[in-house]
């Protein structure tokens, strides 16, 4: 690994180097956009950085720690909700909460915007911490279960808890803070703790519980802890993601926050390769977008004289035929477990060129 | 000065009303090699659990460094300096030979992961030491070229190899193999018994180590446990062992 350090030094600098690169043509990118895209194609891409946050936290913990949790539309709900309600004026609470008035504090804190982004990954991160010290004292797919039932008692409290959440009403009247430079700001800055985190001790501890916990247990790690910290890691992380998307849509209802959506992003983490960051940022992109391109087929259209009605819900079945296929044929996905590198990339034109020689 | 490195006192392991280890003494001093011994299903590998702390002990006490580690978990007992292999290899296949040896430094880790994501100070001094130690045991076991492979395309001596270098870098003072020349032929056996006997005369490594191979454990161990249906039946040198009558039954059947 660092057996020429020297060159691992100056290897190092380059890809500094062209990471930054990398950064500064996606922000210049973002500044055309903002200033001459579409109001529609500037929501794509917000939509899109959202996923990428959810999706690589996601991956965090069902890939790179192996612990199926079903959880993320439950933590993005606390996420959304709880930035929501810090943000809103006093006068709006006033207004929209027209079956029970808000209880007292909530009714009268109104803090910003970025520190309700922090305050909604800290509690969800919280939420996470109180479901994973039970569940993970035992092993198996008890996560699955009970972060399924978590999601369930998420929606009945946020329609049932009135006086906090105005119930099936929702929220309204939110002020669309969320831009296009705060969702892929944030976005960056969770991909680069996220690829941080995965390439420390800790990171390499949370593989090894995946591949076996029992060797990891046995080699002075403690699964308990190191579990917990994924869970609660990529919770915050959604949070974020759900205090961002609050903002963006300006008005959420529980309706929003339905299991659809961790299946959503169950399919992209699938696809992109468990396990593979790089993977899950890929996905998310390639399924986002073409969930808005793939809207013809839910529209009526007329081909070669036929006319078909279009049917609602029509993407969702391309999706899950998608990802029934790459569950027979491309078990690993996209990426499987690899990662990006600048070595790799550089390296690519290279053996193109040379698995085309071979077939010549 | 009396107290040995490592002893258990009456060890006993109940599976459900199966008595699989009942009143085990073994004594293992420092820079000792021990051999636990016995026929299939006589509770050899339970005794290492029990000792790791992977299955409960119901009665009796484990001694280590003079300190009480009966009810320890784990993880502690393996950050507290007895680390083990297994006998149906477990490793992490999708991780790199070195990345399989740095996950068990992971205790011996002092930055937060609040720091591993900043990434300075003490993030980058550790992560340099655990990469140098990993390549060092991999040096010492013979798989330096291969460090950057994947475990699992490791053929099966070399995984053996390497669950070794993964326990030594626990820094352990006791090393529990199980079964390490299983599947072994001779020549490897014999290749084995000599790493062994260097491993053990360069770290000053008290070993404990399950085994079939009676010439491999007559010629490495000091001393000998033998246990037949989870009952501790002889103790001594391999002479004394070897010549033993109820050994001899055990193993052979009684006339």
């Amino acid at each position: 690994m660092a057996t020429e350090i020297q060159s691992h030094g100056r290897t190092a600098a380059r890809d500094r180097i062209l990471t930054f690169a990398a950064l500064g043509i996606l922000f210049a990118f973002l500044w055309y956009a903002d200033n001459h895209f579409s109001e529609y194609n500037l929501r794509i891409l917000n939509n899109i950085a959202i996923f990428i946050i959810l999706a690589v936290s996601y991956n965090l913990i069902n890939g790179v720690a192996g612990q199926f949790s079903l959880a993320p539309n439950a933590f993005l709900a606390v996420g959304a909700y709880t930035s929501a309600i810090l943000t809103l004026s006093p006068e709006e609470k006033l207004r929209s909460f027209v079956i029970d008035p808000m209880i007292w504090p909530l009714s009268e804190i109104m803090i910003s915007f970025p520190l309700s982004l922090v305050v909604a990954g800290l509690a969800t991160a919280f939420m996470a911490l109180l479901t994973a010290i039970p569940v993970f004292r035992v092993r198996g797919d008890y996560l699955a279960i009970v972060t399924l039932g978590f999601g369930e008692v998420i929606q009945v409290v946020s329609n049932n808890l009135v006086a906090v959440t105005n119930g099936p009403l929702g929220l309204k009247g939110l002020t669309p803070y969320t831009n296009i430079w705060w969702t892929w700001g944030v976005c960056v800055f969770t991909v680069f703790c996220i690829v941080r985190l995965v390439n420390s001790s800790y990171g390499r501890s949370m593989k090894a519980v995946r591949e076996d916990e029992t060797a990891a247990e046995a080699m002075g790690i403690n699964a308990l802890r190191i579990k917990t910290l994924a869970f609660a890691f990529s919770a915050f992380f959604q949070g974020v993601a759900g205090g961002l998307l609050a903002h963006l849509v300006t008005t959420i209802s529980p309706s929003l926050f339905t299991f659809m959506f961790t299946f959503n992003l169950l399919i992209i983490i699938v696809i992109g390769g468990l396990g593979s960051t790089t993977g899950s940022i890929i996905a998310a992109v390639v399924i986002t977008w073409s969930g808005e391109l793939l809207r013809v087929v839910e529209e009526p259209l007329t081909i070669f004289g036929y006319h078909y009605e279009g049917i609602p819900g029509m993407r969702m079945v391309i999706f899950s035929l998608l990802l029934i296929l790459v569950m027979l044929f491309a078990r690993s996905g996209i990426m499987g477990r690899r990662e990006f590198s600048w070595h790799g990339l550089l390296e690519l034109p290279g053996k193109i060129a040379g698995a085309l020689k071979v077939k010549k | 000065m009396n107290e040995p490195l490592f002893r258990t006192e009456m060890l006993t392991v109940f599976f459900e009303g199966l008595c699989a280890l009942s009143n085990l003494e073994l004594t293992i001093e420092r820079g000792e090699i021990v051999g636990l011994i016995g026929p299939n299903g006589a509770g050899k590998t339970t005794a290492f659990n029990a000792i790791t702390g992977a299955v409960r002990v119901s009665r009796g006490k484990i001694v280590f460094r003079g300190q009480d580690i009966t009810s320890w978990s784990t993880p502690c007992i393996a950050a507290g300096g007895i680390a083990r292999t297994f006998q149906n290899i477990r490793l992490y296949d999708d991780l790199t030979l070195t990345e399989n040896v740095m996950v068990a430094s992971h205790s011996s880790v002092t930055y937060s992961f609040l720091e591993a994501i900043a990434g300075f100070g003490r993030f980058s001094r550790d992560e340099r030491r655990i990469c140098q130690k990993a390549e060092h045991l991999l040096e010492l076991m013979g798989l330096a070229d291969v460090a950057g492979k994947k475990a699992r395309s490791l053929p099966y001596g070399s995984q053996r190899k390497l669950e070794i270098a993964r326990a030594l870098a626990l820094d352990p003072e006791l090393l529990l193999l199980d079964e390490p020349v299983a599947g072994m032929n001779p020549s490897e056996t014999r290749e084995f018994a000599e790493l062994l006997v260097k491993l053990h005369a360069d770290m000053n490594l008290a070993i404990g180590l399950i085994e079939h191979d009676m010439g491999f454990v007559m010629e490495v161990c000091h001393k000998i446990q033998v246990i037949d249906h989870g009952i501790p039946i002889a103790w001594g040198t391999p002479e004394q062992v070897r010549n033993d009558e109820r050994v001899i039954a055990a193993y052979l059947g009684s006339a």
